[in-house]
């Protein structure tokens, strides 16, 4: 770890990125994420990489693909409705096993929304978000800390498994100004080597990456092995944070809900309710062994979100009848205040029904 | 794939012979379909620039999907119209290697529009073989943004075939293209003949000239038969290229940076100046 500095956390995330061996950006303006690229444009070019404004995102997911399956550590990052119309590439990606990394600075929907944070796009990036059975492994990072932390691990597992990797952050954390430390550089040379990429074949068999398997049989057995690849993910890169894991209720909540509901904690824990957190780091994988590690002695779960409860519903899987899940959100780029959810944890120690 | 030679008898010489960029695999093609052709004047320039071990395919959505079992290259399949995105990406990271997409009508003219006139606006020194039948052939035949008026296609049917004032008019993409500066070659061939398959197999190769020097985008396209889409014999569908299409869609060079005057021009514009 190399030098503290403050910085914006959209900047502090392109940084990251650049440390972790990314030299191809392709991404296309839109609020609340534009010091992404604005940064990328000035920072590639001082280490020999390459910064394209595409003409979409449509376009710009497809340069990632074709980057990424030429070898290269290549990334994109846009806000909700740019990242729907990234949902092509990534099902693409997904399906010819290619890495990269994405970035969401999710803001109020559906449709052109407004620019506010939001967590609204929970659905989209966990449950694959285009078409086809797949995943793709998503980070909801709750300070600029650790976003800088998460990109690093981001291309990182994208490499390592193949797979797009979303990072889910909000408006607020792209915009707040944070101390942090960044990482030092990676060596691109000491990078593992691509021996599928499409770099010409010289003196051997064509490399090709495709994701068409018009034969039903072969497309299934594609499928499960992807899935094979999934359960994998699933049993190894869990990654959440609980806090004070001996209270008898917990608040369930990520991103900058997280640091909200954080404050709320520990208000409620100066009245002398027991209250603790499960904070997911890893959103897929949800980290159920996390759950799993307080469920028995739970009381309840309350399910914090800038969306109307869609997180939610991993919760309840996760917690799977064993006690009561609440949920309370807010949207449309409204923020819950710490108040808001102090009322909501006072309500489910008392047991009252809203 | 088996290599094995044959043994040539003595005093004789190879006039003809599979291109090293083409593998010797049966094509799914339609008998008559001139994507075969348009696919072994390709194979055939990469030979003769040498250029097949550092050569990557893009291939498209259409017929032409399977491209990367019939070419002897590394391939990226690409989504329904991106190939020109997927090409981008793929040459900045790989700038010194031989990129280039095979695309229809749809995919190019059609869903993947933005893709290519962006793709020229940016100079991309790529290759983009056009194979423009007039119709979408994979999907059964339906209008595509190059179906002639009068045309009939499942989508517009009898008794009128296209028509304008419901289904406006063909798109002519290299004239389009041309008009963009980063474009340094667009040409427009057929596959029609035995004089056009020549003539095309030159505009192919100063395409890639296009690239490989540094120019600029290359596009060549190809006025191809797709016989089973049009309903008609592979003989007839070769004379409807010359008696229909090429009305419509005239053969020529629109655009060559090596022509006279054109190299200075774009020299002295330092906005599309290669490196
Ligand atoms: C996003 C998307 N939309 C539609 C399709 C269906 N589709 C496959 S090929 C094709 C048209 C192909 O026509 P063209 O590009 O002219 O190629 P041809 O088959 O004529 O060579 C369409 C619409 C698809 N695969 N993906
Ligand atoms: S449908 Fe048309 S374009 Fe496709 S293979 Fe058959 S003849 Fe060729
Ligand atoms: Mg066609």
């Amino acid at each position: 770890m190399g030098q503290r500095v403050l910085m914006k956390g959209n900047e502090a995330l392109a940084e990251a990125a650049v440390r972790a061996g990314c030299r191809f950006f392709f991404g296309y303006p839109i609020t609340p994420q534009n010091e992404i690229p604005e940064y990328m444009s000035r920072r590639l070019p001082e280490v020999g990489g390459t910064f394209i404004q595409a003409e979409s995102e449509l376009a710009a997911i497809n340069m990632v693909y074709g980057a990424a399956g030429a070898g290269a550590r290549a990334m994109t990052s846009s806000s909700s409705p740019g990242v729907s119309l990234k949902q092509e590439g990534i099902s693409y990606m997904a399906a010819a096993e290619l890495p990269g990394v994405v970035v969401n600075m999710v803001r109020g929907g559906p449709g052109l929304g407004g620019i506010q944070p939001a967590q609204s796009d929970y659905y989209q990036a966990t449950r694959g978000g285009g078409h086809g059975d797949y995943r793709t492994i998503v980070f909801g990072p709750a300070t600029v800390q650790e976003g800088v932390d998460v990109m690093s691990k981001a291309f990182e597992l994208a490499d390592k498994y193949r797979t797009p990797v979303v990072i889910l952050g909000d408006g607020m954390m792209g915009q707040m100004m944070e101390p942090v430390s960044l990482p030092e550089p990676l060596e691109l040379a000491k990078l593992p080597l691509k021996p599928w990429a499409t770099t010409g074949a010289k003196g051997r068999r064509p490399n090709i990456i495709n994701s068409l398997f018009l034969d039903a049989e072969e497309c299934e057995k594609h499928n499960l092995a992807l899935q094979a690849k999934y359960d994998i993910i699933q049993a190894t890169e869990q990654m959440a944070e609980i806090a004070f894991p001996d209270s008898d209720w917990f608040v369930v909540a990520y991103g900058t809900t997280a640091r909200i509901c954080r404050e709320a904690i520990q208000e409620a824990r100066a009245q002398g309710l027991s209250v603790g957190m499960v904070r997911p780091i890893t959103l897929w994988p949800f980290p159920v062994n996390a759950f799993e590690k307080v469920v028995e002695r739970a009381k309840g779960f309350l399910t914090v979100e800038m969306s109307l409860g869609q997180m939610v519903d991993d919760v309840r899987l996760a917690v799977n009848g064993r006690c009561p899940v609440r949920f309370f959100g807010r949207t449309g780029g409204m923020v819950p205040s710490d108040e808001e959810v102090l009322a909501e944890i006072e309500k489910m120690v008392e047991g009252r029904t809203r | 794939m088996v290599d094995k030679e044959f043994e040539r008898p003595k005093g004789t010489e190879i006039v003809y012979e599979r291109p090293k960029s083409l593998t010797d695999v049966v094509t799914h093609y339609c008998p008559g379909c001139t994507h075969g052709i348009a696919h072994r004047l390709v194979a055939e320039v990469l030979d003769e620039l040498d250029a097949r071990e550092r050569a990557v395919l893009v291939a498209p959505v259409g017929c032409s999907v399977l491209a990367y079992n019939y070419f002897n290259l590394d391939t990226q399949q690409a989504a329904h119209g991106r190939a020109p995105a997927v090409a981008t990406g793929i040459k900045r990271v790989l700038p010194d290697r031989v990129v280039f997409t095979y695309q229809g009508d749809g995919d190019l003219a059609a869903i993947g529009t933005a893709e290519i006139v962006h793709a020229a606006v940016r100079g991309e020194r790529i290759t983009v073989i056009f194979i423009n039948n007039a119709i979408f052939g994979m999907t059964g035949g339906q209008m595509a943004p190059t179906t002639l008026l009068g045309q009939e296609t499942t989508t517009s049917p009898k008794p009128t075939g296209r028509l304008a004032e419901r289904a406006g008019y063909p798109i002519r993409v290299c004239e389009m293209l041309s008009q963009l500066d980063g474009a340094a070659y667009v040409a427009r061939g057929s596959l029609s003949s035995p004089q056009n398959i020549a003539k095309a197999k030159r505009h192919i190769r100063k395409a890639f000239q296009a690239q490989l020097e540094g120019h600029g985008l290359g596009i060549v396209e190809l006025l191809s038969s797709c016989n089973v889409g049009w309903k008609m014999s592979p003989v007839d569908a070769l004379k409807w290229i010359d008696s229909h299409m090429v009305p419509v869609f005239p053969l020529g060079v629109f655009k060559d940076w090596s022509a006279a005057g054109v190299e200075a021009a774009r020299l002295a514009d330092s906005g599309v100046a290669a490196g």
